[in-house]
């Protein structure tokens, strides 16, 4: 039986917001920290998905910017509880503990990074573009190893979760709402960026870069353009995930994490709304299940993946619709 | 007034030279057709105007030098081109390869798809599961979609059924009449170049060799030049 996409994207909506709301009645906290766990993982995967999926952009270094992303949450958050000022150099200013302006320091802070490391990385292609963007992504882990002020490869503990108007956010519903909120509005930007102008143009800039360009598109500025948005993405789920854990370490940029942001996006479907998200719900699904059996789940993570590659190549998506291409 | 101006245009593949001293001047509105045999540098000077290869010489659209442009920006400028084989992207559907090349200009959707009414019929349709004739078709509607002020067509009906030819030809005409954008033709077919074209210039060797009104071209300058 072939299923309609857009069942396969309500019936995972459904699911977000049913399961957790189960594990709320059910008095199984755990579950909806897994959920929200899932759901940030997926929200990063999201904005790679728009560099990889529709631009065609095999980014290494993603982590970069979800490490950037925690790291602006961290440094802000650790200057509001111990009431120290945050040194920038031309002025000092205090750390905050509000998350809608931690939000935007890592978004415009992983934003930045990835305009920069856009201008360089994205003048190669192919196996060049892996190799610089994972460069850069390692160079942020040493960076942070050796960040003594910030806990070098010790991390950074957070003793309170960020306060968010009239929600407590320490209470586990309560803070994956407020992810399951941000991931659904990304959803809707991915979706209405991949429909418009710009990420059609961004499509055929991944199919032929020089045909874009008689025209009149400048393949550079469309690629630079989504690989800033994908990256501040990237960053704001970052500081989503060291809310979550209320910790972040080097670990948050290690190229580990890049790969499995792929790997995410492979399992799901490359280049579909879900793909991310589906992809992100089977990691942790048996990141935790089969890890409960055996210290070597990663392995049977590999022939999932190895079966996906050969067998399914639209990802787990693309065998429920019968359809390979993210293209509907 | 001048709207193309090519003037001892050279241009080279590395160490190879290709055009040794192409000339052309295109009016707004006019049709020209590209002539000469194979390998004679007709492709080679549609890509130096576009700026895909480097070149020297002369080369301006509306007094502006294109030479200190990239593609895209000549592209912007109003150079429009429907690229030898077709080329469309695609994994888009017809649709969405026209609204990824859209300008704001008199040309829309709704027009293209007037013109052109093959891809009206198959909007939804992905680029790639079309026939050749409906890709060249598609490939002539995105270009148009840019709202071109020269737009240049390279072998845009080789390889087509004959009946995909008349349509395209059908197509070029209603845009001499309807509109004034001017058209750079390459094509093999003499008789269909004669019928729409204004002008013709001949290459060879990269060089051009002729060049005056279509009725001027007679019989034993395309026989000297075109062997026809």
């Amino acid at each position: 039986m072939r299923l309609d996409e857009r069942y396969i994207n309500g019936l995972m909506i459904a699911g977000l917001l049913a399961l957790p709301l189960w594990a709320l009645v059910a008095d199984q906290p755990f579950t909806i920290t897994l959920m929200t766990r899932a759901v940030i993982l997926a929200l990063a995967a999201v904005g790679l998905n728009i560099v990889l999926g529709i631009g065609g952009m095999v980014s290494f270094g993603h982590a970069a910017f979800f490490g950037i992303g925690g790291y602006a949450m961290g440094i802000l958050a650790y200057h509001a509880q111990t009431y120290t000022a945050l040194d920038l150099g031309a002025f000092t200013t205090e750390g905050t503990k509000f998350m809608p302006v931690i939000w935007l320091v890592a978004m415009i802070t992983s934003g930045l990074a990835a305009s920069f490391i856009g201008l360089l990385s994205l003048r190669t292609s192919g196996v060049y573009f892996i190799m610089i963007t994972l460069a850069f992504g390692q160079m942020f882990f040493y960076f942070a190893i050796s960040w003594a002020q910030y806990g070098g490869e010790d991390g950074l503990s957070i003793y309170v979760r960020n306060d968010f108007p009239g929600l407590n956010t320490l209470m586990p519903i309560q803070f994956y709402g407020i992810c399951f909120a941000l991931l659904c509005l990304v959803l809707a930007l991915f979706a209405r960026l991949q429909a418009s102008p710009f990420g059609l143009a961004l499509n055929a800039t991944r199919q032929a870069a020089v045909r874009v360009e008689t025209v009149g598109l400048n393949p550079m500025r469309l690629k630079l353009l989504a690989f800033v948005l994908s990256g501040a993405i990237t960053g704001l789920a970052g500081a989503l995930f060291a809310d979550l854990n209320r910790f972040v370490s080097p670990t948050m940029f290690s190229w580990q994490l890049s790969g499995e942001l792929i790997v995410l996006i492979v399992i799901g479907g490359v280049g579909r709304l879900m793909g991310p998200v589906i992809g992100a719900c089977v990691y942790v699904a048996l990141e935790h299940f089969l890890g409960e059996i055996t210290d070597f789940w990663h392995v049977y993570l590999g022939v999932i993946l190895l079966c996906i590659v050969l067998f399914g190549r639209g990802g787990l998506i693309g065998l429920l619709t019968g359809k390979e291409g993210a293209h509907v | 007034m001048t709207l193309l101006r090519i003037e001892n245009l050279t241009a080279s593949y590395g160490v190879s030279q290709a055009l040794f001293g192409v000339d052309l001047e295109m009016a707004q509105g006019e049709v020209t057709a590209l002539m000469g045999r194979n390998g004679m540098g007709k492709s080679t000077t549609v890509k130096a105007i576009c700026r895909m290869i480097r070149s020297e010489g002369v080369l301006t659209l509306d007094g502006q030098d294109l030479h200190t442009l990239p593609s895209h920006k000549v592209a912007r400028k109003g150079v429009g081109l429907v690229p030898e084989g077709r080329r469309c992207f695609a994994d888009l559907t017809v649709r969405e390869n026209l609204i990824a090349a859209a300008r704001s200009g008199d040309w829309t959707l709704r027009r293209v798809t007037e013109l052109l009414p093959r891809l009206g019929e198959r909007q939804g349709q992905r680029a790639a599961s079309l026939s050749g004739g409906e890709q060249q078709m598609l490939a002539i509607g995105r270009a148009l979609m840019t709202n071109p002020r020269l737009l240049i067509l390279d072998e845009a009906t080789e390889g087509l059924a004959p009946i995909v030819r008349q349509e395209i030809w059908a197509a070029l005409r209603r845009l001499k009449q309807e509109t004034n954008v001017a058209i750079l033709l390459i094509d093999k077919s003499l008789k269909e170049l004669a019928a729409v074209s204004d002008r013709a210039v001949i290459l060879e060797r990269g060089r051009t060799v002729w060049s005056g009104a279509m009725g001027a071209l007679t019989h034993d300058i395309t026989g000297k030049y075109l062997g026809v």
